[in-house]
């Protein structure tokens, strides 16, 4: 069975990372699941994990008056769930649901921003990854502000 | 400006331009806009079509459009669906059972699907796009096994706006391929994917030397979706894209559908990324 350090070291997420940094990103991880339905993070809440996801599916969304639960994104294997961790106020900005059976390694984010505020040697390199993917998220909520699909291609 | 095209050779300047009665024998519902008519011939048939090429059709008095096959049925018969957003296309998706429209075509090339044989297979769909790749998937489905692995990817804006729902919910049931859905935005109950289709191909398998891609769907996201599949590896040569533009005559005469040195009705409607990708970056064209 594979350790949480040999999940890290083979996720593209980490990769690049020195074993040092790795096996200590890995000390602060645990296997964690979660039910279909399962609320995983709630809008408003401390924010003091993150999830690489290992199968299943997430949704995130908000609560929206007179209209239910809106999902904004949804995440699947292979993906990293929650950066509010890592930026004050540390409180979640949406809420998050499995949609299927969710497997997953839970990272205690108090204890790694405390190791990143006082060592830039895993501070720099982890935030580095948490702008990829923040990078890669807000280009896919500009392409969908396109709205490609409204503008009405009649063929 | 003269465009000096050689006409195809079964082509009669005279009847590609007159359009031939059809009568719609039957009107379904896709989406709150978009509606498939089922089509019979009134007079002498056109030529049968084939997956990618397009028809004009002719709502009576009010205006004609470009619209592709949305599926190949036997005999005369023609399946086109059609997006309600302008005069032309709101008057053919009203047209009741019984009623006449227009039919001139087909015109364009096709997407070439037995070339594909023996390699992968990758369909992307956004929104209406899905209804002339739905021949393609329909034809891959029939003739399964001369095909490796096959993957459809659909985008829409929301899982109400997913064109052909049913269908594509049975094709994801089947395991004789891969169906993976994604919305812009979606309410609560929504078990598929959020986020735009370029994300659905970061999750998929892809074997650069032996994949054809074919994409069809709004230009925006012909281009996103194109540049995720090269920085895959895939050879622009291997991705084959749907293109729409001003098409009128369908014969290349009128030079509306001209986007640079092609004619998008007579040298496509599908052409290679290779081709057309460079043209789409230049803001002039």
């Amino acid at each position: 069975m594979k350790t949480i350090a040999d999940l890290l070291a083979e996720h593209r997420f980490f990769q690049g990372m020195d074993q040092e940094s790795l096996d200590f990103v890995a000390g602060c991880g645990e296997n964690v699941h979660f039910a279909q339905g399962e609320r995983i993070l709630t809008e408003g809440d401390p924010a003091n994990t993150f999830y690489l996801l290992r199968s299943g599916r997430v949704a995130l969304g908000f609560f929206v008056p007179e209209r239910g639960t809106v999902v904004i994104d949804t995440l699947d294997e292979g993906e990293v769930l929650g950066w509010s961790w890592l930026f004050e106020p540390y409180r979640w900005q949406f809420d998050a649901e499995a949609t299927e059976e969710v497997s997953a390694v839970a990272f205690d984010g108090v204890c790694l921003r405390t190791k990143c505020d006082s060592d830039p040697r895993l501070g720099y390199p982890l935030v580095q990854r948490f702008a990829q993917v923040m990078l890669e998220r807000l280009q896919s909520v500009r392409m969908r502000m396109l709205d490609v699909y409204g503008a009405g291609s009649p063929r | 400006m003269s465009m000096a095209l050689a006409l195809p050779a079964d082509v009669r300047v005279p009847d590609a331009m007159v359009p031939v009665p059809y009568r719609v024998i039957s009107r379904a519902r896709e989406t709150a806009d978009t509606f498939t008519l089922s089509l019979e011939p009134a007079a002498e048939p056109i030529a049968s079509p084939l997956a990618g090429q397009f028809n004009m059709l002719y709502a009576y008095g009010v205006g004609e459009v470009p619209i592709s096959i949305s599926a190949i049925d036997t005999g005369h018969r023609l399946r086109h669906t059609i997006r309600a957003v302008g005069a032309a296309t709101r008057k053919l998706c009203d047209t009741q059972v019984g009623g006449l429209v227009g039919v001139r075509g087909p015109f364009g090339n096709d997407w070439g699907v037995e070339s594909a044989e023996g390699s992968d297979v990758l369909v992307i769909a956004g929104g209406i796009g899905l209804a002339p790749l739905r021949p393609v998937v329909h034809e891959l489905l029939r003739n399964r096994r001369s095909y490796r692995r096959v993957t459809v990817l659909v985008g829409a804006r929301s899982p109400e706006e997913i064109v052909f729902l049913g269908e594509v919910a049975s094709w994801q049931a089947s395991d004789r391929i891969t169906v993976r859905t994604t919305v812009d935005v979606a309410s609560g109950g929504w078990k598929g994917e959020v986020g735009v289709v370029p994300k659905l191909i970061d999750r998929v398998t892809i074997d650069p030397e032996f994949t054809t891609v074919m994409i069809c769907g709004p230009e925006i996201m012909l281009r996103f979706t194109a540049a995720e599949i090269l920085s895959r590896g895939v050879a622009a040569e291997r991705v084959r894209v749907s293109m729409e533009r001003n098409m009128q005559c369908g014969i290349g005469r009128c030079g509306h559908c001209q986007l640079g040195p092609v004619l998008i009705c007579t040298h496509g409607p599908v052409f290679p990324w290779s081709r057309v990708g460079p043209l789409l970056a230049r803001r002039e064209l």
